[in-house]
């Protein structure tokens, strides 16, 4: 025993060190995650102090508040405190009488009262600060009312994009990312399949084929903002005539079409993610016991009965998973989108798949980018409306998954 | 033999019946199968067109901007600045290299350290709780990133160094961030590496009388050294290409600077900000941009090539 | 620490009771002068108490009792499934490997539980070395592979005395003295094997277990292992698991027979000295696996 040194202490010593090392690594990824999610919340809900023009009680009516007076009575208020201009504008849009009793009086409420945020603070002060919260807007914003806001409501996903932060909505970004999806996963789906099957089924192994599986591994690591240039180039600019829906004459107005439309954008994230459904469906098809083939070959089958008929039906829960997660990823895209041309503002939902498009990413990178605090608040909401979806189709993902985990 | 034909069991001629069955066994031309099969070749076929078209596009507007610039300044002039004419590519190469370098600092260590934890460490249920958590770090979207270094980090990095020392826009709070981005991906990759290494392995250490970090780090670490590399090498390309993370944080305008609390335009971030804009296709920024968009294809491609080499060139092989 | 000095106590005082005279091999003497008392005198190098071992809650192995002897051969045999390896690994805490496997009872080592809470099993795993089914050499140079673990546990001496003592020891220097820097992996399964032995010897273990160390082998390679483990004996006490009775009845000293209980759990059903168990067995199921009725 003497030829070895006890050393076991100092052994154990560095050993729990370490492991205390790579513990605390661990629980800094799941901190940062919180942190990244508490963060959003932090901005999405809070307090807001909020300025109006006219303070509604003032225009009670025989101290009937507003929000009780009559349809008539409202159009008074309006023709009271809006220009005569703005009135009869109003008034040939729509003719008074014919508009619901709700839609008048959230004019008023636009128009007259025109409620303004002029300070917001974060979730984490609204709830822990309060007092101070109070006493400020007391000593900066006296004519301002405190109240918690939810960034994230029912309006904010149903109105379209605005100006004003807190009238802005996600509407035509989340039609824009889905029509956008939609178009991806049309091209990158039977593309995606087709390839992995003739890869794994057909493909011999000879140097083309080596060529393609090689190719296919570089693609996927090819930074996005590469397929974006790509789409700009094919999709956008040299696909022109097709993309911009000019030969089809789905556009009014050839001249001004371009091919910064919804369709360049789908093909362009199909592109970027074509390599990614390649080889998860690769690998789904991997997973499917040979025996399986053997028996139908020695059914007599042909190649093709034996890939539709038993390789793909169990396959297939696999390659889907495979594929929503691929689509997962290309949901979150931004980078290649900006770089294809999405829209910085449009209000309008898009028809078709020759619209111009802005999509949820774009607006949050748009909003983020705006130095006003508001913006921030209604970016951070509609990262959760994002984090949502992508959320929904992961859960999607793991039941798949787990059901194809029990058949095999 | 007319006798023997007429005799047949009733159940044979039914089931014959249902067959079209010929002595025949040359080989049949099955139209059907060679549509299918050219169709399936075409839909892999798309991998090679991408790869042509991107090389293709970069390269011809490349040609249109080299034209006008030569190499040598595109390399070696330390402006960019397309108004005056200055195309140098340095100072976004240096503000790439400033965040990518951050993030590997954050990164490797982190995405290690995480590895070695699940494979040696974890037990298997607290592996399987913490490995999709993870992975949920891995899918959020890089918009959402570019939000969080914007809105987290950087305040935190100003009020831990000082708003005096701390620009709004810094290459620093970008690089921490793509750190984080790139942990998921560096702890699964290094995972699998260090799973493979066969059991008969931890064995032996253990048999020998070691403790388990000596066995983690002295064994298991060397023999999956090659998929280690290989995922740090993948992670480097990642941090390069990133752009949303930059083009929201590192801030705009090219800036040749050593100061990771400056802002700094990254290549990445260059292409976004340059294209975001009304941009028409003959003017040499749009060319500028593909040039800058070949050599990031370039130097991604080369370190994927790598890592894939370092894969099979050092895979020990077992048994 | 604590366990180190205590172990050192123990080798301290069993020495000077054991043969004062004889200080070079003093047990083996020992123990060849009373090879008649076996049975009856304590020194074991290892003895298993009521042992139990379970996966989760199936048991696995049941109520072992079992003295093995010092510097002597002890071999294990059994029919598939029936808990050997188990049973082997229980000795150096090689089942903790596997998360679901526990055990109850003792395995007493110089008198001390090896099983007992404050027990390091780095520590009891130093002196009951292991070689493995497969052989497993790292991924490092020759010389490394027998210098990693001495290099890990402290060793003060010599590096390259220790390997190539280790070498000769584990009979393979002369195959591998000229390329001591190319990788254990490059040498042929035997090899690789004897490699896997000189490893484990260089870290001065009292006791070596093996666990089939010949079923992945060559019969030329067998032979080669089977002589080594003669040696070896001179100086290790050795319990080798092994499926083939042959090999059991040429090298071993002694036998133990497990077999399968009703309930899929291994018992001990026998264990005597090799020629007795082999010649003429106490039990009726002993005979009939060793005559290849089962098993």
């Amino acid at each position: 025993m003497s030829e070895f040194k006890a050393n076991l202490d100092i052994r154990h010593r560095a050993g729990h060190i370490w492991r205390n090392i790579f513990r605390a690594s661990t629980v800094f990824g799941i901190l940062a995650l919180i942190v990244l999610l508490l963060n959003i919340a932090n901005s999405a809900f809070g307090y807001v102090a909020i300025e109006n023009d006219i303070n509604p009680a003032d225009l009670a009516i025989n101290s009937i508040p507003i929000e009780q007076l009559h349809q008539v009575d409202l159009v008074w208020i309006l023709e009271q405190n809006v220009s005569a201009g703005l009135f009869r504008r109003l008034e040939s849009e729509m003719p008074w009488e014919e508009r619901a009793r709700e839609e008048i009086y959230d004019l008023v409420v636009e128009r007259v009262v025109n409620p303004q945020v002029v300070h917001t603070w974060p979730l984490g002060g609204s709830l822990f600060h309060r007092a101070e919260i109070q006493a400020e807007v007391a000593a900066k914003f006296p004519g301002a009312t405190l109240e918690f806001r939810s960034w994230l409501t029912g309006d904010f996903l149903t109105t379209p994009q605005s100006p004003e932060a807190d009238r802005a909505g996600v509407r035509t970004a989340i039609l824009g990312s889905g029509w956008t999806i939609a178009i991806t996963i049309l091209f990158a789906f039977p593309l995606g399949v087709g390839a992995a099957i003739y890869l794994e089924e057909y493909a011999s192994d000879n140097r083309l084929n080596r060529v393609i599986q090689t190719n296919i591994n570089n693609l996927a690591g090819v930074p996005s903002i590469i397929y974006g240039m790509l789409g700009l180039a094919i999709f956008v600019r040299a696909l022109e005539p097709f993309t911009s829906g000019a030969i089809f004459g789905a556009v009014d107005d050839t001249a001004t079409a371009s091919g910064r439309t919804i369709i360049s954008a789908g093909m362009t994230l199909g592109l970027l993610i074509l390599p990614l459904i390649i080889i998860n469906a690769q690998e789904a098809i991997k997973a499917v016991p040979n025996s399986l083939r053997q028996a139908s070959y020695g059914m007599g089958a042909t190649r093709w009965q034996t890939v539709w008929h038993h390789v793909l039906p169990n396959a297939i829960s696999g390659i889907l998973t495979g594929t929503i997660l691929a689509i997962s990823r290309a949901i979150g895209e931004t980078a290649p989108l900006v770089v294809v041309g999405a829209s910085t503002f449009i209000t309008f939902d898009p028809e078709g798949p020759f619209s111009k498009f802005t999509t949820l990413p774009i607006q949050i990178y748009q909003w983020t980018a705006r130095p006003q605090a508001e913006f921030r608040n209604i970016a951070a909401a509609a990262i959760l409306v994002l984090l949502a979806m992508l959320l929904s189709m992961n859960a999607a993902a793991v039941v798949l998954r787990n059901r194809y985990n029990r058949k095999i | 033999m007319t006798q023997q034909i007429e005799i047949p069991s009733p159940s044979t001629t039914t089931i014959e019946a249902g067959y079209n069955r010929t002595n025949d066994l040359r080989k049949r031309r099955r139209l059907g199968e060679t549509v299918i099969q050219t169709l399936l070749f075409l839909a892999g076929g798309i991998s090679i067109l991408t790869t042509v078209g991107i090389v293709y596009e970069l390269s011809k507007e490349s040609v249109h901007f080299l034209s006008q610039v030569s190499l040598i300044e595109f390399f070696t002039h330390a402006k960019w600045n397309p108004q005056l004419g200055n195309f140098g590519i340095l100072p976004l190469l240096n503000a790439t290299l400033m965040t990518s370098t951050t993030a590997m600092l954050v990164a490797l260590p982190m995405g290690l350290s995480i590895a070695i934890y699940l494979s040696e460490y974890a037990t298997p249920k607290a592996s399987s709780i913490l490995k999709p958590i993870l992975e949920v770090l891995a899918g959020i979207p890089t918009v959402v990133y570019g939000y969080f270094a914007l809105t987290f980090m950087t305040p935190l990095l100003r009020s831990v160094l000082g708003k005096d020392v701390v620009e709004i826009y810094n290459t620093a709070s970008a690089g921490i961030v793509i750190g984080i981005l790139i942990i998921p991906m560096v702890s699964s990759m290094s995972e699998d590496a260090l799973s493979a290494v066969p059991r008969a392995l931890r064995e032996a250490s253990y048999g020998l009388g070691a403790t388990k970090l000596e066995t983690a780090i002295k064994v298991v670490l060397p023999a999956a050294i090659s998929g280690i590399v290989a995922a740090f090498i993948v992670a480097i390309s990642r941090a390069i290409g990133e752009t949303m993370i930059v083009a929201i944080a590192a801030g705009a305008g090219p800036n040749l600077t050593f100061n990771p609390f400056l802002p700094a335009e990254t290549m990445t971030g260059h292409i976004v900000r340059i294209s975001g804009g009304d941009l028409s296709y003959n003017s040499i920024d749009y060319n500028s941009i593909f040039a800058i968009g070949l050599f990031l294809f370039f130097i991604t491609l080369s370190l994927n090539i790598i890592s894939q080499r370092v894969v099979r060139r050092f895979r020990e092989v077992y048994e | 620490m604590r366990i180190e000095r205590i172990f050192a106590d123990k080798n301290k005082k069993r020495k000077i009771r054991v043969d004062p005279l004889n200080l070079c091999h003093p047990r083996s003497n020992h123990a060849q002068s009373k090879r008649e008392l076996i049975m009856t005198n304590n020194n074991y190098a290892i003895e298993a108490r009521g042992l139990n071992i379970y996966y989760d809650d199936f048991l696995a192995v049941r109520d072992v009792n079992l003295k093995i002897e010092a510097r002597k051969i002890t071999a294990i045999i059994g029919p598939s499934g029936c808990g050997k390896s188990t049973m082997l690994r229980a000795f150096n805490r090689m089942n903790e490997l596997v998360p679901s496997a526990w055990a109850k009872g003792e395995v007493l080592y110089h008198g001390e539980n090896i099983y007992a809470p404050d027990v390091d099993p780095v520590e009891v795993r130093r002196r009951i070395g292991m070689v493995f089914q497969k052989p497993n050499p790292f991924p490092k140079s020759i010389y490394e592979n027998v210098a990693w673990g001495a290099r890990i546990n402290g060793y003060r001496g010599n590096m390259d005395e220790l390997v190539e003592q280790s070498l000769r020891g584990a009979a393979i220097w002369d195959e591998v003295k000229d390329k001591l820097d190319q990788s254990g992996l490059s040498l042929s399964g035997g090899q690789q094997q004897r490699l896997c032995i000189a490893r484990t010897i260089a870290i001065k273990p009292d006791i070596i277990l093996m666990d089939e160390p010949a079923s992945a082998l060559d019969p030329i390679a067998t032979l080669k292992i089977e002589e080594l483990m003669h040696e070896l004996s001179k100086e290790f006490t050795i319990i080798v698991v092994t499926h083939n009775m042959q090999q059991a009845a040429r090298v071993s000293d002694f036998t133990a027979f497990f077999n399968l209980g009703e309930d899929r759990a291994g018992v001990l059903e026998e264990y005597d000295k090799t020629n007795k168990l082999f010649t003429n067995p106490a039990k009726q199921t002993t005979e009939d696996y060793i005559t290849g009725r089962f098993g």
